[in-house]
C-alpha cells in the first residue's frame, strides 16, 4: 500500500498528497479494481438478461447482513458473502430445472430474501436505522483487505473469460446451437454467478446496495448502444466502467455526496450519450 | 471427394456409408415421443421428414444429435462396412436472435469452432479459417455483420457454414424453409444440392412445405410417432397415409 500512496502523491489532486485523505486514495485504488471487474461481468449480465438476478443479489447480500448481526458476527460481511454465493448457485439450479420463467423465479427469491432480511434485522423491535449505512454506502469503509480480495477476484474472472468465454456467450445467444455442439455450461454459469455475488457483496458496503446494480447493468447497457462486436462490447463496457468510476469518485469528492450514487448518474450520462451515439449512426 | 457408386438407392450399401436407425423409441413423462422407427439414408441423399407439429421431428433429430436418451439403435456404417459414431452438423429451427446483441458473424462462428476467446482481437489465421468457411455457403460478405441485423436468408447460410465446420458425415437442418422468403427457400435449396454433390454428405431435413418437396428430396419420411410411410416425394404425396395424416379429403369438397 505505502507504493501507492507515494504513487499517487504524483498527482495534480488536493486529497493525493503525501499528508492527503488515504481513504481516498484507497478508494481511488478500489475503483481502478472494481471497474474493469463490473465492466467484465456487466457484459455477460447484461447479454444473459440477467439485470434483474444481480439485483436480487445485490438484495440476499443485505439478508446475509442481517444473518450475520443477529448471530454475533463482529464482521457480518462474510456471513452475507457465503450467503449470497449460496442463493447464486440455488438460482442458477432453479432456472435450469423449472418452467417458470427466470424473472419469475428471481422475482420469488428476491422478495423473499428481502423480507427474510427485514424480518430478522427488526426481530424484537430492533431498529432498522443502523442497516441504512448499506443502503447509501459509505466510501471511508473501503478497507485494503477487500481491495486485495477484489484483485484476486478480477484475476479469477479473466481466467474464466479466457477459459469459457466462447461458451457462454455461445449458450447466452442461442441455447439450441450451443445443446448440438455438446456445450455444458452450468458450471461456468455457477462460477459466474458467484463471482457477480462475491463483487457485488464485497463492493455494496462503499458503493450502497441501492445503486450497486447500476455497475452490473449500465456498462453493458451503455457499450451494446454503440458496439458491433465482441471486442468493441468488451472494450467499451471497461472504459465505461472505469471513465464513470473515476469522474464519480472526484465528483462524490467535490460535492460531498456518496461516491455510489455519483458513479451511477455518470454511468446514466454516459448510457445517455451512446444511445444517442447509436440513434445518429443506424 | 467422389460420389459412391450406389449413391441413391439400391439395396445393397456395402460400398456407401449410411445412417441406420432401427427401433428407436424415445419415452418422456409415459408418453412415447418415438415408437419403434426405422431409418435408413445413404450418403449423397437428401431426405425430407414431414409431418404434424408434435409428431416427434425435432425430437428424432435430437436422438441422431445424441441429447436425448433414447432406446434402439443409432449407428453410422461408413464405405466398407466399418462402424463410427457419426459427426453431425445441425442448423436448429427458427433461429432468433436478440437485434440489439453485439455479436458479429466472425465473434459466433469463432465461439463455436474454437477455443480462442472471441473477446480478444482475432488472429488473421482464424479469421481466414471463418472466411473460408462462410465462402462455402456464399456468405463470406456478411463475416463483420451483426448476427441482428441478418436477414433469415442469411442468418440461415451463416448457421449452415458452421454446421458444416467441422464436415460432418450428416447434416440435419430442423424447418429450414421457415422464416425465409421464397427467394431465400430457392438458394436454400441450390445451396443443399450444391453441398450434397461437393461434399457427399447425408442431408435429412424437416418441413412443412410440401409443394417444393419434389424438387429437391430424394426420400421423403413420412413420421407421427413412428414411420407411417417412406418413398420417394410423389409415392409419399399420393399415400393414403398422408391424406390420413392431414386429413385431406379430395373430392367430396368438390361435389
Amino acid at each position: 500500500m505505502e507504493l501507492w500512496y507515494s504513487l499517487i502523491s504524483l498527482l495534480p489532486l488536493d486529497w493525493a498528497r503525501a499528508d492527503g485523505m488515504t481513504f481516498m486514495k484507497n478508494a481511488l485504488l478500489a475503483i481502478l479494481v472494481v471497474s474493469p471487474l463490473f465492466g467484465l461481468l456487466s457484459t455477460m449480465v447484461v447479454t444473459n438478461r440477467m439485470s434483474f438476478f444481480s439485483d436480487a443479489l445485490g438484495h440476499s447480500a443485505f439478508t446475509g447482513i442481517a444473518i450475520g448481526v443477529l448471530c454475533g458476527l463482529a464482521e457480518p460481511l462474510w456471513c452475507a458473502v457465503v450467503f449470497a454465493v449460496a442463493l447464486a448457485l440455488l438460482f442458477t439450479l432453479v432456472r435450469r430445472h423449472t418452467k417458470l420463467a427466470s424473472d419469475t423465479v428471481i422475482g420469488v427469491f428476491s422478495s423473499t430474501a428481502v423480507a427474510l432480511g427485514i424480518f430478522i434485522a427488526t426481530l424484537g423491535g430492533g431498529s432498522f436505522t443502523r442497516f441504512n449505512a448499506y443502503l447509501i454506502g459509505d466510501i471511508l469503509s473501503v478497507e485494503p483487505v477487500k481491495i486485495a480480495l477484489l484483485a484476486v477476484i478480477l484475476v479469477l474472472v479473466l481466467i474464466l473469460w479466457l477459459v469459457s468465454f466462447n461458451q457462454l456467450m455461445l449458450a447466452s445467444v442461442h441455447p439450441a446451437l450451443a445443446d448440438s455442439r455438446g456445450i455444458r455450461v452450468v458450471w461456468q454459469e455457477a462460477l459466474f454467478s458467484s463471482a457477480v455475488a462475491v463483487v457485488v457483496t464485497l463492493s455494496m458496503t462503499w458503493v450502497g446496495l441501492l445503486v450497486i446494480n447500476s455497475f452490473l447493468v449500465l456498462p453493458g447497457a451503455a457499450a451494446r448502444n454503440v458496439a458491433r462486436n465482441m471486442r468493441q462490447y468488451h472494450l467499451l463496457c471497461v472504459v465505461f466502467a472505469l471513465a464513470a468510476g473515476l469522474a464519480g469518485l472526484q465528483l462524490s469528492y467535490v460535492l460531498g455526496s456518496s461516491t455510489g450514487a455519483c458513479i451511477t448518474l455518470c454511468l446514466a450520462v454516459l448510457f445517455a450519450a451512446s444511445l444517442l451515439l447509436g440513434r445518429l449512426r443506424r | 471427394m467422389s460420389p459412391h457408386p450406389t449413391l441413391h438407392g439400391g439395396s445393397g450399401c456395402h460400398d456407401a456409408c449410411c445412417l441406420q436407425v432401427r427401433g428407436l423409441t424415445v419415452t418422456a413423462e409415459d408418453a412415447d415421443l418415438l415408437k419403434d422407427v426405422d431409418l435408413h439414408i445413404h450418403c449423397g441423399q437428401i431426405v425430407a421428414v414431414i409431418g404434424p407439429n408434435g409428431a416427434g421431428k425435432s425430437t428424432l433429430f435430437r436422438a441422431i444429435l445424441g441429447q436425448l436418451p433414447y432406446s434402439g439403435e443409432i449407428r453410422f456404417e461408413r464405405a466398407g462396412g466399418r462402424r463410427t459414431r457419426p459427426l453431425v452438423g445441425y442448423v436448429p429451427q427458427s433461429p432468433a436472435f436478440d437485434s440489439g446483441d453485439p455479436v458479429s458473424v466472425l465473434d459466433l462462428f469463432a465461439s463455436a469452432i474454437g477455443r480462442w476467446p472471441v473477446f480478444l482481437p482475432i488472429p488473421s489465421s482464424l479469421r481466414q479459417r471463418v472466411s473460408a468457411c462462410l465462402d462455402r455457403v456464399h456468405a463470406g460478405e456478411l463475416i463483420d455483420k451483426r448476427v441482428g441485423a441478418l436477414s433469415g436468408g442469411e442468418l440461415q447460410r451463416v448457421l449452415l457454414a458452421m454446421a458444416l465446420e467441422p464436415l460432418p458425415h450428416i447434416l440435419i437442418l430442423d424447418e429450414p424453409m421457415s422464416g425465409v422468403d421464397i427467394e431465400g427457400e430457392h438458394q436454400l435449396m441450390d445451396m443443399l444440392h450444391e453441398i450434397r454433390s461437393t461434399y457427399d454428405l447425408s442431408i435429412l431435413l424437416s418441413t412443412h412445405d410440401f409443394a417444393t418437396l419434389e424438387q429437391y428430396a430424394d426420400k421423403v419420411v413420412l413420421l407421427r410417432q413412428s414411420v407411417l410411410k417412406v418413398g420417394t416425394p410423389r409415392e409419399v404425396l399420393a399415400s393414403p397415409e398422408f391424406q390420413s395424416v392431414f386429413h385431406l379429403t379430395f373430392g367430396k369438397g368438390a361435389e
